[in-house]
């Protein structure tokens, strides 16, 4: 092993120790808590108090989930209501829950095990994928596996219940999806034009069979066909002549104050910004022009949209390193927020953060 | 071995811990004393706040999130302060996903912003969770003609026939503008394709830094506002904390008795210097007041902004630092190189 592999072990072991350290310094670190709450809920009948809105044969009252306790919950529940009645669980400010643990009263609030974990879990994570920057290793390896499979899983899972539950099934069969998934959906008659995507949804899956993989090409052409025309349209009118009338445009650029007198400082910003705009359009049009040689005043319009060019790449890397770090940054405020309690930002902890490290 | 020559063979990843420190000790820093960077907000930020400042209360925005953890860190700034613009205006907000992850971000962004510091405005007449669709552009295509095609219940569940503020609501036609905060594809480029252009509607776009070169050419015409990365984020999220600092006090010198275009005048300007508001409440301007008016006023002009409207700018700091370690890095590395090849070493 070579001093600078040493060195860098060195540093890593030292911000180890200094993590381990902060775990028995201050207020501890990285817990969630959560208050647990009963909810429950008392159906009432409520009488309709406008007599102009029950109609002839309906009852005059509506039924209604009134909260237990509630005002209408008295005034309009019997013993023979029906209840229901659930855990709630909200997070709560460690800074709310160490206040009532103190006063003796935790009023519900307890440390959420299952959030706990999750937290642990997200920074080892962090920790694991960040570790590639050493070099490559199992926990990289296994955090990297992670991702693609939860992800994968997740996309499909969303997948299902946002699309083909409400979109394809509930146009299919809209009372099965009302009474087994989704009450609030409405239960019209069934659409029977969605047989068309759901056949072409199945032929999809052919790709699976060892056999009649071919009957896939059917959909794959459609999605090809569709996509093609769709962005067409909208490349022509979007990207094309949107973008040639927003260039087309006088060099001389008149901006006026709100008084209506022409700002001259303005004006000549304007037009100057129009002008590099015009000759960086055209100087790049020309370096992609290839059907003249690029010799003496063509290839020098050439050169300059070669350097326009380059400035443009050049901006593009900035903004993506200015990107980078911002995530870099996210990451880092997790760690020593959420995780390690190292800082407050968001007043989550208030006296239990740094305060309370030193102290 | 020479230093020219420890520089040009150094380990790489004594790169990556320098940039990992200037990272992380300015966020410590920020973190133990609350300061951060002044932001002047650039004529992109400005309109992106106009688009949605313009509109009257009550006007109908949809929200589409296209991003995902990976990209929060850049965009979640950008989509709570847009949230926060939108709730203390009054609009109505419709949030849509075309990423699956998108959903989530929806869920987590209204919870911390309505959840927390706007938790009157009432689900299904003031804001609705549309949740997730797949299709990409079809989706946009779809919706531009009508909207419960594609749309038919909420996140929820709720058809969107029983959802108050779904009445009227055909098409995207039917919105008075489009807030976008984008990572990719699908996102700002396809709302700018399939929707903004072709219904001529006003669309603002927050997206990652590397889509930011790209979505420069819609501007002004295609994309009314754009905020660029976390930069943008930051000086749109200042803008909007300046605005909400002044539309509270104003509100407060409104109910005090003062006129509506004085109080304007006056909330702008102890907005923008709350430091101000203690000498001016004792003023001969501030005399027609009641005691409590000006104890309002007084605390909503010191009243720090809370931590959640400040990460973007919180972010700036480490931004600062670390481009400042990439420059020195670049012009090192190019001494280093001009150097070693000027001693024949060169490649």
């Amino acid at each position: 092993m070579n001093r600078q592999n040493l060195g860098i072990i060195a540093v890593f072991l030292i911000l180890g120790v200094l993590v381990a350290a902060r775990a028995f310094v201050g207020d501890g670190m990285g817990r969630v808590y959560t208050k647990r709450e009963t909810v429950t809920m008392v159906q009432v009948e409520r009488p309709v108090l406008d007599p102009t809105l029950v109609g002839e044969g309906e009852a005059d009252t509506t039924t209604e989930w009134v909260p237990e306790g509630s005002a209408d919950a008295r005034d309009f529940g019997t013993p023979s209501s029906a209840t229901v009645s659930w855990q709630a669980v909200s997070p709560v400010q460690p800074a709310d829950a160490f206040a009532a643990f103190e006063s003796g009263d935790p009023q519900g609030i307890g440390l959420d095990w299952p959030r706990t974990i999750g937290l642990w879990v997200g920074a080892f994570f962090t920790l694991a994928i960040f570790s590639f920057l050493y070099k490559d290793n199992p926990f990289y390896k296994v955090a990297e596996s992670v991702v693609v499979g939860v992800s994968a899983a997740y996309w499909m899972v969303v997948g299902f219940w946002d699309m083909i539950v409400p979109n394809l099934l509930g146009n299919l069969a809209p009372g099965f999806v009302q009474a087994t998934f989704l009450p609030g959906l409405d239960a019209t008659s069934p659409q029977w034009a969605y047989l068309i995507p759901a056949t072409f949804g199945v032929l999809l899956l052919t790709r699976l069979l060892p056999k009649g993989q071919w009957l896939s090409l059917w959909t794959l052409a459609f999605i090809v066909g569709t996509t093609a025309a769709l962005r067409m349209v909208a490349y022509i009118e979007g990207d094309f002549l949107s973008q040639v009338n927003a260039t087309v445009q006088p060099v001389y650029q008149v901006v006026t104050n709100a008084d209506g007198a022409v700002d001259g400082y303005a004006t000549f910003w304007a037009s100057v910004r129009q002008l590099t705009l015009l000759i960086g359009v055209l100087a790049c049009l020309t370096y992609f022009f290839f059907s003249v040689e690029h010799k003496g005043a063509v290839g020098g319009v050439a050169r300059l949209g070669i350097w326009f060019l380059m400035i443009t790449f050049g901006a593009a890397f900035g903004f993506t390193v200015m990107g980078r770090i911002a995530l870099l940054a996210a990451r880092f405020e997790f760690l020593f927020d959420d995780w390690l309690w190292l800082i407050d930002p968001t007043n989550q902890r208030v006296v239990a953060s740094a305060v309370g490290l030193l102290g | 071995m020479s230093f020219l020559q420890r520089l040009e063979n150094a380990d790489r990843r004594w790169v990556f811990l320098l940039m990992g420190l200037a990272v992380a000790v300015p966020i410590i820093y920020i973190g133990l004393t609350g300061k951060t960077l002044p932001e002047k907000a650039t004529p992109l930020a400005e309109s992106a706040f106009k688009v949605l400042d313009d509109l009257p209360s009550g006007s109908r925005i949809l929200l589409a999130w296209d991003f995902d953890p990976a990209s929060e860190g850049e965009l979640g700034p950008m989509a709570t302060s847009f949230i926060r613009q939108c709730s203390q205006k009054g609009h109505r907000m419709y949030f849509i996903a075309l990423w699956p992850v998108g959903a989530q971000m929806i869920r987590s962004t209204t919870t911390k912003v309505i959840g927390g510091y706007y938790p009157d405005l009432e689900y299904g007449r003031d804001w609705v969770d549309l949740g997730f669709k797949a299709g990409n552009e079809a989706v946009i295509k779809t919706i531009a003609t009508d909207f419960r095609q594609m749309f038919p219940a909420d996140a929820r569940g709720t058809s969107v026939a029983s959802i108050p503020m779904m009445e009227g609501i055909a098409s995207l036609a039917d919105f008075d503008a489009i807030v976008n905060v984008s990572a990719g594809y699908p996102g700002s480029k396809e709302w700018v394709l399939y929707a903004a252009t072709p219904l001529k509607k006003p669309l603002v776009v927050g997206c990652t830094g590397v889509q930011a070169p790209l979505m420069y050419p819609y501007v002004p015409v295609q994309v009314r506002g754009l905020l660029g990365a976390i930069k943008g984020a930051a000086e749109y999220e200042s803008v909007v904390n300046d605005w909400v600092r002044a539309d509270r006090i104003r509100l407060a010198l409104v109910e005090g008795g003062m006129s509506e275009t004085e109080a304007a005048t006056i909330a702008r300007e102890l907005a923008a210097d709350p430091k101000d508001a203690g000498a001016w409440t004792e003023s001969a301007a501030a005399a027609s007041l009641t005691p409590a008016s000006k104890a309002d006023i007084l605390a909503l002009a010191e009243d720090p902004t809370p931590g959640i409207f400040l990460e973007a700018q919180r972010r700036m700091g480490p931004q600062l630092v670390a481009h400042l370690l990439m420059i020195g890095l670049i012009v090192m590395g190019n001494v280093v190189f001009f150097a070693s090849r000027r001693r024949g070493g060169g490649r």
